[in-house]
């Protein structure tokens, strides 16, 4: 079963092709991920699905077969409800709070509370959601060994451990789908390592996985199926076996013809 | 921490402590700066939307209230929720196109708004007496007493009415609205990816923001028994903003800190009589340049 299904999805800029007739799915509780050079589209791509950009043509479809709700043309905060947390290829987080204060704001899709609950002096349901979201927050922080810090400014953080919190906010909306965008950029080796592991733990736990990555060696070994784009097109899909063998995809990256 | 409560009943008991009715005026404005401050710093420092035409709200609260009074004898106690509304609901209008815009954008666009609302008063002569503003509004009354020109019942409403927002911002803030203004102010569309709702948190603050400066604008109406629209100009604007960038953005007791530095800082410096404003502006740099954070701020000022 599919739980993210694209097609033909296209979005230009200005004359620039950044996304010409794309079509995929994610088949669910499954890692996919997308390669492709520099300016391929992928985060052009990502964008569309979360509706930070909206596409011109196509349509993406979120959820089983009939049951699937057509996100082309929701705000990014309505496909946040639908389940799909992302993170960002150049750290996005909410600097000036503290590390806590990030991971709770990442629960704000399943939480209710309102005006007239945050000014009720006594105890309420929204007092149970406050504790729920804080309990949640700070296992999701000794998950992802940031439990020391939760007091911290986000900013004071090393880059490491910034991309862990903007692992544990995306987690914290309970995504079905998660978009991760150069989840392993700039990380270590060890720290690589980790984070495969746990991208692993998370496709167990059941959740989907799509991924952009440059990095072979975490793409290979993690992924079940992988995506390649270039100047804005599909140009092979399959089992990492076969894309690391498919002369399009060497093409592609190397710039010349294989030799036979 | 003790100053926590302290603090209250100190402000609460400063009418006895010290009479002088100069200084009793000074401390009512510095109050109603507070109320002031305490609106805009939740707009611009939980929401860091920089908004330059606050003022503008603080005219229609006025007004509105002089409006009621005048027109229809609505008494004190009912103008001031209605006129909270009123310049709630006028937040929320100016805010509808204002919310597409950002930063440098959104200052220039809140600036208009505020110069329009101050010429619109000035020229609409048949509602609001224009230039010469509208006299004779009614002071407020409980039971048989009359607040008067006395500034002492004034203070003491106002301490009820900045008491009751504080503590009303304090727990916004805490919220799960908080976290996602928060989350709006530092990074607009990560927070929006995380699910929130930015035009409709925006113009929460906008209104909430709006009605605060909706009380205050009753509250001096019925102070003064006179409104004029040169009391709403763009410094003013300016003066609130300074006070809650000088407090700490985002601060609740650095809002209410602000207003009181710079309504009372002033007022020490008559003195140097010439050179009062000079050194207000001395004075402002050097404490902006040792502390940019502001007096109360502890986060860091973003990039």
């Amino acid at each position: 079963m599919s739980l993210l299904k694209i097609e033909d999805l296209t979005k230009h800029f200005g004359g620039v092709v950044a996304l010409d007739r794309v079509s995929f799915s994610v088949k669910r509780q499954t890692i996919v991920s997308l390669i492709g050079p520099n300016g391929a589209g992928k985060t052009t791509l990502f964008n569309c699905v979360t509706g930070v950009l909206r596409p011109e043509e196509g349509s993406i479809f979120f959820g089983d077969g009939a049951a699937a709700d057509s996100l082309a043309g929701c705000p990014p905060h309505q496909v946040a409800e639908f389940g799909i947390a992302r993170t960002f290829q150049n750290i996005r987080l909410f600097a000036g709070m503290s590390v806590l204060e990030n991971v709770l704001a990442g629960t704000y899709v399943r939480t209710r509370a309102g005006l007239l609950e945050a000014l009720w002096p006594w105890k309420s349901g929204a007092h149970q959601e406050k504790r729920w979201a804080h309990d949640k927050a700070h296992r999701l922080l000794e998950q992802l060994q940031l439990g020391r810090c939760a007091d911290q400014l986000a900013s004071s953080l090393p880059y490491g451990q910034q991309r862990r919190l903007e692992l544990a906010r995306a987690l914290a909306s309970d995504p079905q789908l998660l978009l991760l965008d150069e989840p392993a950029a700039g990380l270590t080796f060890q720290e690589r390592q980790e984070l495969m592991k746990f991208l692993m733990e998370l496709k167990g736990r059941g959740l989907t996985i799509l991924l952009i990555e440059h990095d072979m060696k975490v793409v290979m070994p993690i992924s079940d199926w992988v995506v390649v784009l270039d100047y804005g097109a599909k140009i092979a899909e399959g089992p990492p076996k076969e894309i690391q063998g498919n002369p399009h995809v060497i093409e592609a990256y190397l710039g010349v013809k294989t030799a036979q | 921490m003790k100053l926590k409560y302290l603090l209250p009943v100190f402000f609460l008991l400063l009418p006895f402590i010290d009479s002088n009715p100069y200084h009793m005026d000074v401390f009512t404005t510095a109050a109603l700066y507070a109320l002031l401050a305490l609106g805009l710093n939740l707009i611009v420092g939980f929401v860091g939307l920089l908004h330059l035409g606050y003022a503008a709200f603080f005219a229609i609260g006025a007004y509105t209230y002089a409006l009621l009074n005048l027109r229809l004898g609505y008494p004190f106690w009912v103008g001031l929720p209605i006129s909270a509304v009123t310049a709630g609901i006028a937040g929320v209008l100016l805010g509808l196109p204002a919310v597409r815009v950002r930063g440098d954008y959104l200052a220039i666009v809140t600036l208009g708004f505020g110069e329009i609302v101050r010429i619109a008063v000035t020229n609409c002569e048949r509602w609001t007496g224009g230039p010469n503003g509208l006299l004779g509004i009614a002071h407020p009354t409980i039971g048989s007493f009359n607040f008067g020109v006395d500034s002492r019942p004034y203070y003491w409403l106002l301490f009820i009415l900045v008491e009751a927002t504080a503590w009303v911002c304090a727990r916004l803030r805490r919220s799960r609205i908080g976290l996602a203004w928060g989350a709006l102010r530092e990074d607009e569309l990560a927070a929006r990816c995380i699910g929130v709702d930015a035009t409709r948190l925006k113009l929460l603050a906008l209104g909430l923001g709006g009605a605060i400066a909706g009380l205050a604008g009753c509250v001096f109406a019925a102070k003064q028994g006179t409104v004029t629209p040169d009391s709403f100009d763009f410094i003013l604007s300016v003066m609130i903003l300074a006070m809650v960038i000088l407090g700490g953005l985002g601060s609740v007791r650095g809002a209410i800190l602000g207003a009181a530095v710079l309504s009372i800082a002033p007022e020490l410096l008559r003195s140097f009589s010439s050179y009062r404003m000079l050194l207000f502006g001395v004075m402002m740099i050097v404490l902006m340049r040792v502390r940019p954070q502001g007096l109360l701020g502890r986060r860091h000022v973003a990039p």
